[in-house]
């Protein structure tokens, strides 16, 4: 019964990381930590997008959810008074896992072309109900509180460290969640249905209810990414739902590869810092840059950046 | 004996040069971020004019090339820096990358923004890295109605005296008119715009019909179904605010059919397009430059020297937006000066900056910019509407009229939409 073998390393490794960014937080420039924040947070959705893309389905909606987390976390600042970090990313991830488990039910019936565009086409729906939203500043967006955590304001000069902090705890807890699903047969079911659908069902299980499982995690991971993006950067837009959004979360997904529940996140990080640098070094191509980037991986780590860590043990 | 004349003429020169080298150290540079859409739709008609200004006017200011009183060298002897960035990317990296042109390339100001959404959402993060910013084009109101700023300013008038402005315009040109209909893009800025118009058209003419809003969504590209149903109103005048390719789709769709020839459009950012469409923009078509800006620039010695020097350089006349940015570093440039003069010569912080630039006055290629709104963080200034005229083969705008600052932007304290709905009341 020992599903977690021996040469599992992941869990440890999820720990030291975080011990590490709390050592060497406050040794980072300023601007470093903010850029680490939004790629944890984008990291978060990239994870729920990994777990879809093991079995093989690719969501091209999942802003949907991180626009959701958002907007819950905007709104509760703007309605209900509440800035704190935690709460926010709570009810954010439930959110979207409440919309999600509704609208999977249409969705697990689909695989392929027609799972990403129906859910490029909700997540679209939603952009398109904010932006005539004028009462939420339309495509303007909203700026939201200043974050807080358990009723403190954290001083200015330590409030980026706070947030990162926060967030990195909430990102390590949920990829130890995430990988301990991974472990168990709903979870392993993953790489079966992706190869063959007919065998999982005639082995009596039901890859429809696992795909919907799956899409409920994603979208609850995808919340807390958003709502943690949207305290960090104290501004929620529509844009937050657009499709090329979703686009981004595909890249770093894609970057990053399957293989570890950390791969997202180091693909987040990846991506922001290649696009900062980008930015710099040609600020009028910069598209393109992040665009040849993703081709050299594509071609030379098929299986995505984690590969480089794992090539090793496969063979 | 050939070499030995080169190395000592060589010698000459460096010796020369010294002093001047040696000077130029003396004050550190400016370092100024630029941020403005240089990838996207909005970068053609906005985003590269206004980066091609920067880039114009802090050379010549560097040169000492400027008009007086902006002829003195750099931001006051320091020679000016610039380091630009697109806007484009959305919200969250904008203020990834705002963050980093702080904390990462130490800028001294930034200076940007065409988006009214990055602004909405820059502003709260350069108070808390107390750095200066100054948005040069992006239109909501909203900036300092919704919270009050220290560091952040707009040296350029926020978008609500355009439709108010397009509104007094009517009432001068057409006082009999009886219907209006409108075509805007469903977003903010589309929104925005046809609420204010709307509004004020319905104080100023309290017996008009509003017939259709048309909100086809931004960048549609096909608007013949909104054109047919905008037709079929049969109003006097169709408001749009359109820009750029989504205007030039509108105006090129509705030529053929005639719309603009049956109403009178009433184009509010109608300028982004007059070089391109001559021969589409019907005669009499009523076009805006979003103030006094382009076709509408007043004659004075900034407007000048911009037009002459812009047009040598890139070959086109410059825009709205050109302007806007000219007018923006101009205004810093001298609050700059001032503090740096009250700090004894000294190079100031950008708290003294902020202070000196707060409730000024200035003179730019636009005419007279007053810091008058959101504590002085805000610019009015007055607009002009003129119709359009071809004359050989270029549109020209005739029947210009102007209106004052005060008269069409709301008093200090007022929300615009509050101050439109209350009938314009000072």
């Amino acid at each position: 019964m020992s599903n977690i073998t021996p040469r599992d390393r992941t869990l440890p490794m999820l720990g030291a990381v975080l011990l590490a960014v709390i050592v060497l937080g406050p040794l980072l420039p300023k601007w470093a930590l903010f850029l680490l924040t939004i790629a944890i947070a984008k990291g978060m959705v990239s994870l729920g997008l990994m777990l879809q893309l093991r079995a093989g389905l690719v969501s091209f909606g999942q802003a949907l959810y991180y626009c959701i987390g958002g907007y819950t976390a905007g709104s509760l600042g703007r309605f209900f008074d509440i800035s704190d970090m935690l709460l926010q990313m709570i009810c954010g991830a439930s959110a979207a896992a409440f919309v999600a488990l509704i609208l999977g039910f249409l969705l697990a019936r689909y695989r392929g072309i027609f799972y990403g565009l129906l859910s490029m086409a909700l997540s679209m729906i939603l952009y398109g109900l904010l932006a005539k939203s004028e009462s939420l500043g339309s495509t303007d967006g909203i700026n939201i509180l200043p974050s807080t955590i358990f009723g403190i304001r954290p001083v200015q000069e330590w409030v980026r460290y706070v947030v990162l902090v926060t967030g990195c705890s909430v990102a390590a807890l949920a990829a130890a969640l995430v990988q301990r699903y991974l472990k168990t047969p709903l979870g392993q079911l993953s790489p079966a249905i992706k190869d063959n659908e007919i065998r999982v069902e005639y082995m009596g299980a039901s890859a429809r209810k696992a795909i919907h499982v799956k899409y409920v995690i994603a979208a609850a991971l995808s919340g807390i990414g958003g709502a943690l993006a949207a305290t960090a950067v104290g501004h929620i837009d529509p844009d937050m739902a657009y499709w090329t959004t979703s686009g981004e979360f595909i890249f770093i997904t894609i970057l990053a590869g399957t293989r570890s529940v950390a791969a997202p996140f180091l693909g987040a990080i990846l991506f922001e810092t290649i696009r900062t640098v980008a930015f710099d070094i040609s600020p009028n191509t910069w598209q393109m840059t992040l665009g040849i980037s993703l081709l050299l991986v594509i071609v030379f780590l098929p299986e995505g950046l984690w590969s480089l860590f794992s090539r090793r043990k496969a063979a | 004996m050939h070499s030995l004349k080169k190395l000592s003429t060589a010698v000459a020169a460096a010796l020369a040069l010294a002093p001047v080298t040696v000077l130029a150290q003396d004050a550190a540079p400016v370092k100024i971020g630029v941020v403005a859409f240089l990838s996207g739709a909005a970068a053609s008609p906005f985003g590269v004019p206004a980066r091609n200004a920067a880039e114009l006017v802090i050379e010549l200011m560097n040169a000492g090339k400027a008009p007086a009183p902006y002829n003195t060298k750099g931001f006051g002897g320091s020679k000016i820096e610039t380091v630009i960035i697109d806007e484009s990317g959305g919200t969250t990296t904008q203020v990834t990358e705002f963050r980093n042109l702080v904390q990462r390339h130490n800028v001294d100001m930034v200076i940007g923004y065409i988006s009214s959404g990055s602004c909405v959402g820059i502003a709260p993060v350069a108070e808390e890295l107390k750095k200066l910013t100054n948005f040069f084009d992006c239109g909501t109101p909203r900036i300092f109605e919704d919270a009050s700023y220290k560091y952040v300013f707009r040296t350029s008038p926020h978008s609500t005296m355009d439709n108010v402005g397009a509104a007094m315009y009517l009432k001068d040109v057409k006082p009999n008119m009886k219907a209006i209909a409108g075509i805007n893009q469903n977003y903010a800025w589309g929104q925005d715009s046809w609420g204010d118009f709307e509004a004020s058209m319905k104080h100023l003419f309290p017996k008009i019909a509003v017939k259709t809003s048309q909100m086809p969504k931004l960048f549609a590209g096909q608007y013949n179904a909104e054109i047919s149903t905008v037709m079929g109103a049969k109003a006097d005048v169709v408001h749009s605010s359109f820009w750029d390719g989504d205007l030039e789709a509108l105006v090129l769709q509705a030529a053929p059919r005639g719309l603009f020839k049956k109403s009178t459009g009433v184009l509010t950012a109608g300028e982004t397009i007059m070089a391109k469409l001559a021969k589409q923009i019907p005669d009499g078509t009523i076009l805006g430059a979003r103030g006094p800006f382009g076709p509408y620039a007043p004659d004075n010695a900034y407007s000048r020297w911009l037009k002459k020097e812009f047009q040598e350089r890139y070959q086109v006349l410059p825009t709205y937006p050109s302007y806007q940015m000219a007018q923006a570093i101009m205004g810093v440039k001298l609050a700059w000066e001032k503090a740096q003069a009250a700090n004894g010569g000294k190079r100031p912080s950008n708290e003294q900056v902020a202070a000196a630039l707060e409730h000024s006055t200035f003179e730019g290629p636009g005419g007279t910019v007053k810091m008058a709104l959101g504590k002085g963080h805000q610019a009015i200034m007055e607009t002009a509407y003129g119709m359009s005229k071809v004359v050989g083969g270029k549109v020209t705008v005739t029947k210009v009229k102007r209106y004052p600052a005060e008269v069409v932007n709301p008093p200090e304290g007022v929300k615009a939409a509050d101050w439109i709905a209350g009938g314009f009341k000072h």
